[in-house]
């Protein structure tokens, strides 16, 4: 027996969980290596919630609404903060590959897409303790905001909140390995078109009659009405979570079918020989 | 100097099978209904001017791009379609691929020795360490070595899994000659004592006509010679094999072969 044989012994191709922890521990190292980027994690949502925070504090000072409504802004950025993180936090991982050049030996390599995905989905959930955990701690100490005061309600929003960026995750990078660095922009961006959608900071029948079903038809629009139930009349509806999942179940799915659909795509189209810095 | 005779390890069927293999863009073909096949322990050479195929005929070996008609088998898989039962077989080095530059050398091995199944990955990294001369590099990271360095790494890489199939894009470009040497001696080492198949695609001449038991030239996108090195040579009237390219490239080859 040679020592090929030998080696190709202990080489398996189903060493699935091995393939997603090789590729967590990537990230992860590129994350233990750069202190600015963690910083930068941080700083985004510390920047958003200082100024949601201040400016709820002076809107309670002006207005019985907003005094009654302690916690409506800082809530909606923090949960808001969750989905921008996490999204980005997935795509960011996906696009070090390209800026590394790296991508040519991870296609060329077992992993598998659904593995790949499965360590972005990790690695997202990472980057986003790093960079939300401090920011909540910071809320409280601030503003006296506890976000795990929502109680179980909480886990409902994040759990929500989370598989939507993962959605929005999967179609962006999917978008970035057919067309590369030049749709870099979408993203980065992509999370942002439902700011204004998914009502964060005001109730959904604050929107034109016609824009309303889009709104509903958005996970996280349940998320932050939701919120504004428990908030403004201490009730939590399962039913909007509920909803939320129902339809997350779809985008997650969608997601997952239109990053399939993009890489089979790149492949045929040549692109993943192609991309680099 | 006659070439030893490539192990086959008792394995049946070509590792690489290749027929009528066409790959069109839009309106450029860049592969053009191709055929061949290659045994066990031999190192082929894909040569070629640039946009002649190769690096588009080596992407559909390792099934990062789906041709549009024909069929590419490696190790006995369609790599269109079932190329997951074979990649922790192959492996693969480029100049043009980077592993991640902010990982540090021995994160990176680590890292591609868990994607490739390798177990006792702490005796596979010390082993390629000590093979590529990259001991005192381990703790560096990969962004912050020389050129020669990374190639030392990006081959440690491609030999972590110990592949049966080895594709190589220009291995030694832009290396210095020793460097390239200390390249070229490992591969033929390699390819001899373990007994792999290994294609590369590369414009280095000498690199080719010493390493290749076989030489597959292409000119858009079509086969238009296939021969070992040496026969190549004695069949256009030349001294070596750079005036055979260098004679195709200007002429084509029915006419530098008529010039004979």
């Amino acid at each position: 027996m040679t020592a090929t044989h030998t080696l190709r012994e202990q080489t398996t191709a189903r060493a699935s969980w091995g393939r997603i922890w090789a590729m967590v521990l990537r990230y992860w190292y590129v994350i233990r290596s750069s202190w600015p980027r963690t910083a930068e994690l941080v700083y985004w949502p510390l920047v958003q919630m200082l100024t949601w925070g201040f400016l709820q504090s002076y809107l309670a000072q002006t207005t019985s609404f907003a005094a009654k409504a302690a916690g409506l802004f800082i809530g909606g950025v923090l949960l808001w903060d969750i989905l921008v993180r996490s999204q980005l936090g997935f795509a960011v991982a996906f696009l070090e590959e390209i800026w590394s050049r790296n991508l040519g030996h991870l296609m060329m390599s077992p992993l598998r897409p659904s593995e790949l995905v499965a360590a972005l989905i990790i690695v997202s959930l990472i980057k986003l303790a790093v960079a939300m955990v401090p920011v909540a701690v910071l809320a409280y100490l601030f503003f006296g905001f506890n976000v795990l005061g929502l109680g179980i309600a909480f886990a409902f929003f994040f759990l929500n909140l989370v598989i939507m960026s993962w959605s929005l995750g999967l179609v962006s990078t999917g978008v970035v390995l057919r067309w590369g660095l030049g749709a870099e922009s979408f993203a980065w961006l992509i999370v942002f078109v439902f700011l204004p959608l998914c009502c964060v900071y005001y109730p959904v029948t604050t929107l034109p009659a016609w824009l309303q079903p889009v709104a509903l038809a958005l996970p996280p629009t349940y998320v932050f009405e939701g919120l504004r139930g428990i908030v403004l009349q201490g009730v939590f509806e399962p039913v909007l979570m509920l909803k939320a999942f129902l339809l997350n179940l779809v985008y997650f799915a969608a997601g997952f079918a239109a990053f399939a659909y993009f890489l089979h795509s790149a492949r045929v189209h040549g692109s993943l020989v192609q991309m680099g810095e | 100097m006659q070439k030893p005779t490539p192990a086959t390890n008792g394995r049946t069927g070509p590792p690489v099978e290749v027929r009528d293999l066409r790959k069109v863009y839009g309106d450029v073909t860049a592969v053009d209904g191709i055929t061949f096949e290659l045994a066990h322990g031999t190192i082929t050479a894909l040569l070629g001017g640039n946009g002649a195929g190769k690096t588009t005929t080596i992407s559909m070996l390792m099934g990062l791009v789906i041709p549009t008609s024909g069929e590419a088998r490696v190790l006995g898989a369609d790599m269109a379609r079932e190329r997951h039962k074979v990649l922790h077989r192959m492996n693969f080095e480029s100049p043009y691929v980077d592993v991640p530059m902010r990982l540090t050398v021995r994160q990176n091995l680590e890292v591609f020795g868990r994607l490739y199944g390798v177990r006792d990955i702490k005796g596979r990294v010390t082993a390629s360490a000590a093979d590529f001369r990259l001991v005192d590099l381990l703790d560096r990271p990969y962004g912050k070595l020389s050129a020669g360095q990374k190639t030392r790494v990006s081959l440690a890489k491609a030999l972590i899994n110990e592949p049966e199939l080895l594709l190589l894009d220009e291995p030694t470009a832009s290396l210095d000659p020793d460097t390239a040497d200390w390249v070229r001696r490992k591969l033929e080492a390699y390819a001899r004592s373990r007994g792999a198949t290994i294609v590369l695609a590369s414009h280095n001449m000498a690199e080719v006509e010493r390493l290749a038991d076989r030489v597959i030239m292409l000119e858009s996108g079509r086969i238009i010679a296939d021969e070992t090195p040496r026969d190549l040579i004695a069949r256009f009237g030349r001294s070596n094999l750079e005036e055979v390219f260098l004679a195709i490239a200007r002429r084509g080859a029915h006419e530098a072969e008529a010039l004979t």
